[in-house]
Formats: C-alpha cells, sequence, structure tokens
C-alpha cells in the first residue's frame, strides 16, 4: 500500500512540474491555459486520491470520512477546473488578447 | 470574437426562474433530489452521528431545499431520463479518466520536447453540437476542457461550439466520439 502511495504521489509530482514548465514554454495565453488548467487536474487526482488511500490503510469509521472528504475535493475540483479554465479564456477573447499562430511556412 | 447570440436564448432560464414557473410536480421532484444529495454532504461533512446532530442537518437541508431546489434545476429533467442519467454516469467517468490522462501524457511529451513550437499548432475550431439539454452540453464542453489539448471557448444553448485546440492530432477527435458517448449517457441518441 505505502508503494502504491508514493508512485501515485511522485506520478502527482511529475504532472505539476509539467504544468507549471509548459506555462513557461508554451508561446501565447491560449496555449499557456493548456498545461495551466488541466495537467494540474490529473496531478491533484493522482496525489489527493494517494491521500485518501493513505487514510484507508488505517480502517476506521473516522478515517473513512476523511477519505471521503478528500475525494470530495476531487469532485468539486473537477468540475470547478474546467469552469474556471474557460472563464480565464473567454476573458482573453473579450479584452481582445492576441494568439500566436504557427509561421505560414512551417505547416506540415 | 463578437458574442452574436440573441439575448431571448441567454436569458431564457434567468426568465423562467424569475416568472417562477415551475410546475408543482416538478418542484416536488427537484426537492425530492436535492434534499438526499446535501443531507448525504452534511452527514459526510459533520461526521457525528448522534441525534442532536442528525436531526439539525434534516431541519437545515429540508429548509434549504424546500426554498431554493428550484434553483438547482431552473427546468427540471425527465424522471425517466435522469434515472437513465444515474445508470450511465457511472460507465461514463472512468472512460473520461481514461482519456484524460491519455491526453495529460500527450501534452506531458509536448511541454518537454525540445522543439515543441514546431509540433504545436494553437487554431480554434467550430462545430454544431447535436445535444440538447443544458446539462449534456454542459457536461460536453466541460469534458472537452477536462481533455488536455482542448478547451471549450464558447458553446451556446443551440449547441455551436468554438473549441480552442492546442495541435492538429487533438482537434481531429472532435466531436466524435466524445459526443456519442455525452448523448449516450443523458438519453439522447
Amino acid at each position: 500500500m505505502d508503494w502504491v502511495v508514493t508512485v501515485m504521489l511522485a506520478l502527482g509530482l511529475v504532472f505539476f512540474t509539467g504544468a507549471a514548465v509548459g506555462i513557461l514554454r508554451f508561446p501565447d495565453f491560449y496555449s499557456r491555459l493548456h498545461p495551466a488548467g488541466k495537467m494540474d487536474t490529473l496531478g491533484s487526482f493522482l496525489m489527493l486520491a494517494a491521500l485518501a488511500l493513505q487514510e484507508l490503510s488505517h480502517f476506521t469509521l473516522d478515517n473513512v470520512l476523511v477519505a471521503v472528504k478528500i475525494m470530495l475535493i476531487v469532485v468539486f475540483y473537477f468540475i470547478a477546473s474546467p469552469t474556471a479554465t474557460h472563464a480565464i479564456v473567454d476573458a482573453g477573447l473579450r479584452a481582445g488578447q492576441g494568439a500566436w499562430h504557427k509561421p505560414p511556412g512551417e505547416r506540415p | 470574437m463578437p458574442q452574436t447570440q440573441p439575448p431571448e436564448d441567454r436569458y431564457r432560464a434567468e426568465a423562467d426562474l424569475v416568472s417562477g414557473q415551475v410546475r408543482p410536480v416538478k418542484r416536488i421532484y427537484s426537492f425530492l433530489f436535492v434534499f438526499p444529495t446535501m443531507l448525504a454532504l452534511w452527514v459526510v461533512l459533520s461526521g457525528r452521528f448522534d441525534a442532536f446532530h442528525l436531526t439539525l442537518g434534516v431541519i437545515s437541508c429540508a429548509l434549504v431545499a424546500f426554498f431554493s431546489g428550484d434553483l438547482f434545476f431552473p427546468r427540471p429533467p425527465h424522471p425517466q431520463q435522469t434515472f437513465i442519467l444515474w445508470l450511465r454516469f457511472p460507465i461514463y467517468v472512468p472512460w473520461l479518466m481514461y482519456q484524460i490522462v491519455l491526453a495529460n501524457l500527450h501534452l506531458l511529451y509536448l511541454t518537454f520536447h525540445p522543439r515543441m513550437p514546431e509540433l504545436i499548432d494553437p487554431h480554434v475550431i467550430h462545430f454544431r453540437s447535436s445535444l440538447k439539454s443544458e446539462l449534456a452540453l454542459l457536461a460536453f464542453a466541460n469534458s472537452i476542457t477536462l481533455t488536455p489539448g482542448t478547451i471549450t471557448v464558447r458553446c451556446s444553448p443551440d449547441g455551436d461550439f468554438a473549441v480552442h485546440a492546442i495541435d492538429r492530432a487533438s482537434a481531429q477527435a472532435l466531436p466524435g466520439e466524445m459526443e456519442r458517448r455525452v448523448a449516450h449517457t443523458f438519453g439522447e441518441d
């Protein structure tokens, strides 16, 4: 059980690192939202699920309640995160934020 | 991009709310749905099972569900459709998780690729979805945003979608299988 928790925490860290690097590397506002808004989702799912599993390794009612609460965080995150991302994109479009396009010669 | 949506479309739901045109039967129905959900949430969040706390929970949940139950569903869905939804949603979620993992790995590969700017090609695609109910459109729009590589930019009640895609491969999958599965989940196929 400890191994599963450790591996899930490490994988979550990998996705969070990817998200942070992605925000720095992608060329414009809109494409930066892709790693920012969504790799976070899988990263936090992995880490929170790992914490819930860790709680469940001592199986008492209190621990089960804590695990259910942690999974509730995941559920709300999965609803709120895409909505927030959508709101940010919409705000960018309304404010007239320009988009990065591939130079014409480079299209495959 | 100008918002060319006719205002009556966008404010239809709010108008329903203001005029209070919710049939009593549907009120009871949405109360029967909202009350158990809130009570379950209360029990989990409080974590106390003695009579005092449970009674408090029942009273406050009943009050909130009675006064604002129809806020959650301005136009309550058909009972039969809701039953199908409860049955099929647990099948849809694992598939969505699988798609999220696949797409996340793709995005991770793009992020750490040394020649990333040559691989990506951000663009906006437009398509028209055949989904009808607002709940199905919401689930579809959020599913698109959750799977990395695509973000829903705009989604009208009529099913007009604008989606920002990070590269050509991410865009090709839309609307395709995901729309079919959402339609199946909400009993619209």
